[in-house]
């Protein structure tokens, strides 16, 4: 089937509406997926749904560690952890 | 037989990210906060022993962190240190009861309500990524929490952009279901 450059398929609306959160989407991306939350329900909810998750991600400041700090308690850990085992 | 089990090899893996965003809502110090945790897991190796196995291991680790965060502000609240502040603040004639307005609430500032539905919140977020599949939870920590670019990530996970955004579906998916059912029902 002939792919139409304004129509998308409710499976590329997702991936669009993921991409907006991060602010990756392009705005002729946005534009299409505006056009299928006008008619469809499914997108329309996901979009929704979506959306709030940002939101509440964002104004609960979460925060977590960096991959090398990650790193560095594991080694304090496994040093630890191998400081144990010999005695 | 206990109804949980100790595994210290998960610990970073699975509760640090948990126990970090618990500490720095608390003490609001990178540092600071890496420091607390990574004593709380070195108190747990030592105290491994009498973990009876009645509360689940994060649990245990959290009563742990709150003694090590309740010793920090003992420390730091002691003569020493309260003497150290007041010596910063009275050296200067000049500028002396200017500390008075510094102390003065702003009004951009948050309560302490809000800091606490926050803190309940994060926990509610990180009950939810806990639940996800390891690689989703990465990816999605990464990604949104601490804003990684897609190519950085891609690197080093050594994962393709496209499978990075499936990744990203399927943890968004599971959460906003997750956050539905915990948090906003």
């Amino acid at each position: 089937m002939k792919k139409s450059f304004l129509f998308i398929t409710c499976d590329e609306a997702k991936h669009i509406c993921d991409k907006a959160q991060y602010g990756e989407a392009t705005a002729w991306e946005k534009a299409k997926l505006m056009l299928r939350i006008f008619y469809c329900h499914v997108t329309r909810t996901y979009s929704k749904k979506n959306t709030k998750l940002s939101e509440t991600i964002a104004s609960s400041k979460v925060q977590c560690l960096k991959t090398e700090e990650r790193n560095k308690l594991q080694m304090a850990l496994e040093k630890e952890l191998s400081k144990q085992k010999q005695q | 037989m206990p109804k949980h089990q100790i595994n210290p090899n998960n610990w970073v893996n699975q509760y640090s990210d948990y126990l970090f965003n618990y500490t720095i809502t608390r003490v609001n110090d990178r540092e600071i906060a890496q420091d607390l945790i990574s004593e709380t897991f070195l108190a747990g190796l030592k105290s491994m022993v009498n973990f009876k196995g009645e509360a689940s291991e994060r649990t245990w680790l959290i009563s742990i962190l709150k003694r090590k965060i309740i010793d920090h502000y003992r420390k730091i609240n002691s003569n020493k240190g309260k003497a150290e502040v007041r010596m910063n603040y009275h050296n200067d004639t000049e500028t002396e009861g200017d500390w008075l307005e510094e102390r003065v609430s702003d009004a951009s500032d948050k309560t302490a309500e809000d800091t606490l539905v926050n803190s309940e919140m994060g926990d509610a977020i990180y009950d939810c990524i806990a639940k996800l599949p390891q690689k989703q939870a990465d990816v999605f920590k990464m990604k949104t929490i601490l804003d990684y670019d897609t190519e950085t990530i891609c690197k080093e996970l050594n994962i393709t952009a496209s499978n990075l955004w499936v990744i990203i579906h399927r943890a968004r998916t599971g959460l906003a279901e997750c956050m539905e059912k915990n948090w906003f029902n």
